[in-house]
């Protein structure tokens, strides 16, 4: 297989520069001139797999499509791969996968006829649209199914679907919408560990959107985290989650003796109603604790790595700083 | 292989399963032209249900079944009296209830299937343009119905120009009736096409779009029945443009003349208004294509 070698090589990396992938500037989109989804947005993200996250409402959806140019943004600058989705939508689709959020597949027809009509949309001959869907759906773990219509699919295998037919053309970008939505724990991870797949070794970029930050902080190198349709933050991963590892430690009695034996032991307290929060420096942090614990002979209820959603992530940022 | 190079950058099917990882597409990406010819291949071969399940083609190749029958049947008769039954016109119009039924079975298979199952966002996400989708399925549906017709005026055409006892002059003469009714038939598929499809795209139910289909077309022939007993001449004349059968009746009238209506006036009189119906005719057709553009440029937005 003489040709087979050269998929991996970097052929695929025409902005393995810094180039910027998505750069929105002032972006703002409201509906009928009272609901606000976008509220002057500026964000620049260099390709590889991006997180964006926020609660449902907080524009996700609405980002996505102004990106692919389905809607026009109400004022600012927008740009992908480059290209101004605003002024030519047919350059950027031709470039850009799109996973929807909401159900989408038609039940009668199987994945494969699907994904290779959907191909053929995009603009790949039909016999390369028959190849590259074949190839996308194994990519996405659907083998002898996909001649099966897809009305009998679970929801794990329809999610697979919907990636598939936007990987099918071969794109540099693609903008899943919420691409664990209705899977089970098991199935969330598959579906995650496919996406950092892609983002990794298939050398495609990945905006993934999310409402669980927790889920996407796991495979991506860029977070943007937006709320009501404003930008909270836009960081690198690492940048972002070592700030706010916090350990959370609760006691039945005695938060006020704990939080002052912590705070001779040099330990940064903040209160949070019960909890006492400690930044999470090292695995001494948890002994260091533990000893305070033990020493005032205290109940201890609760002592946790605290789970990372996207409201506590910027409260803990303030209590930290604070 | 009888294939090009390029197949060396293929998978080759040798019945052994290489895991060779994600592959770039480095071949030709089609232009806006031959996706818009992809889609209306694609709708045209739905509209027969070719590549559905088979429940799908039972409606329309009934259709198509009944109405090259009749084809025949007549064809046959033909060959015996020796005299045409009725011209390739007046058969487009004997068959207009079963192109209503072919309508209401066929448009919302183009596109109430897409709006129920929302796959419309997968298409919009992709370079063609929200226009073209809606201009391929509209020119799907005008070519299925304009073959429902034509094929078997074709059927009547090779029947006749066998049978016929004045050898190459027969068949010339013959042709020139053929021609006609071709266009004819052509008239029948843009109305009803324009008229129907964009009946059928307004709701993703497809139980309602047939019946929505059905009920435009059939509604309206009260309307006509009233107006044509009118006690006012004019109001007569006019009555068929209240429904687009009639509508076309009277555009074939004024164009085609005794090819439609042989000898005395046929029961529908349309005076001088001629030109008033084929304008209207106009009118409609284009009017019910922009409000289908309209309506795709809303959808699924």
């Amino acid at each position: 297989m003489p040709g087979a070698c050269r998929c991996l090589c970097w052929a695929s990396t025409p902005y393995a520069g810094p180039v910027t992938l998505i750069a929105t500037q002032s972006l703002t989109k409201t509906y009928g001139g009272r609901v606000t989804a976008l509220a002057d947005l500026t964000v620049a993200v260099e390709p590889g797999i991006i997180g964006l996250v926020g609660a449902n409402g907080a524009g996700k959806s609405t980002l996505i499509k102004i990106l692919l140019g389905l809607i026009a943004p109400t004022s600012g600058q927008v740009s992908v791969l480059g290209i101004d989705p605003t002024a030519d939508p047919a350059a950027v689709r031709n470039r850009v996968g799109y996973m929807p959020e909401h159900d989408c597949l038609p039940p009668d027809l199987s994945a494969a006829e699907l994904v290779t009509h959907l191909g053929r949309m995009s603009g790949l001959p039909r016999t390369a649209a028959r190849e590259r869907a074949s190839e996308a759906l194994r990519h996405v773990g659907l083998y002898e199914e996909r001649y099966r219509p897809v009305g009998g699919y679970s929801t794990g295998m329809k999610q697979r679907v919907k990636l598939a037919q936007a990987l099918v053309h071969d794109p540099d970008l693609l903008l899943l919408d919420e691409p664990t939505n209705g899977l089970d724990p098991a199935g969330r991870d598959a579906m995650l560990a496919l996406v950092h797949r892609i983002g990794t070794e298939f050398g495609i970029s990945v905006l993934v959107c999310s409402h669980l930050l927790g889920e996407v902080e796991r495979i991506c190198d860029t977070l943007i985290a937006i709320d009501g349709g404003k930008l909270l933050r836009a960081d690198n991963i690492s940048a972002m989650t070592s700030a706010t590892d916090v350990l959370a430690v609760e006691v039945s009695e005695g938060t006020e003796e704990l939080a002052a034996r912590l705070a001779e032991l040099k330990l940064p307290v903040a209160r949070d109603g019960r909890l006492l929060l400690v930044p999470l420096a090292d695995d001494g942090t948890y002994d260091l604790i533990l000893g305070a614990v033990a020493e005032l002979d205290l109940p201890l209820h609760r002592l946790d790595q605290r789970r990372h959603r996207v409201a506590e992530l910027f409260a803990t940022r303030e209590l930290t700083n604070a | 292989m009888p294939e090009p190079s390029t197949a060396a950058l293929r998978p080759t099917p040798t019945g052994v399963i290489h895991d060779i990882g994600y592959q770039r597409y480095e071949g030709a990406r089609l232009g806006r032209r031959q996706v818009f010819g992809a889609l209306y291949l694609h709708g045209l071969r739905t509209a027969f249900g070719f590549g559905r399940s088979a429940k799908a083609k039972i409606f329309p190749w009934l259709v198509v079944g009944i109405v090259s029958l009749v084809a025949v049947a007549l064809a046959a008769v033909r060959s015996q009296i020796g005299e045409p039954v009725a011209t390739y016109a007046q058969f487009a119009d004997a068959m207009s209830w079963l192109v209503i039924f072919f309508v209401a079975v066929v448009a919302p298979e183009l596109v109430s299937r897409d709006l129920r199952s929302g796959v419309l966002p997968l298409y919009f996400s992709r370079p063609l343009p929200r226009a073209d989708y809606a201009l391929a399925k509209l020119l799907a549906l005008v070519t299925a119905l304009w073959l429902l017709l034509g094929g078997p005026q074709l059927l009547m055409f090779l029947g006749a120009a066998f049978t016929t006892k004045q050898g190459m002059r027969g068949v010339w003469n013959e042709l020139l009736d053929l021609l006609p009714g071709l266009l004819y038939a052509g008239l029948w598929a843009v109305v009803f096409a324009s008229v129907g499809l964009l009946v059928a795209s307004l709701t993703g139910k497809r139980a309602f779009a047939a019946g929505g289909v059905v009920a435009v077309f059939l509604m309206t022939t009260p309307i006509v029945g009233v107006l044509s007993i009118l006690p006012s001449r004019a109001a007569n004349e006019l009555a068929g443009l209240a429904s687009p059968s009639t509508l076309v009746q009277g555009v074939g009238i004024w164009s085609l003349g005794d090819l439609l209506v042989e000898g005395d006036p046929g029961e529908m009189m349309i005076g001088g208004f001629g030109p008033v119906y084929a304008l209207a005719a106009v009118l409609l057709v284009a009017g019910a294509t922009a409000l289908l553009l309209a309506r795709y440029r809303k959808v699924a937005s």
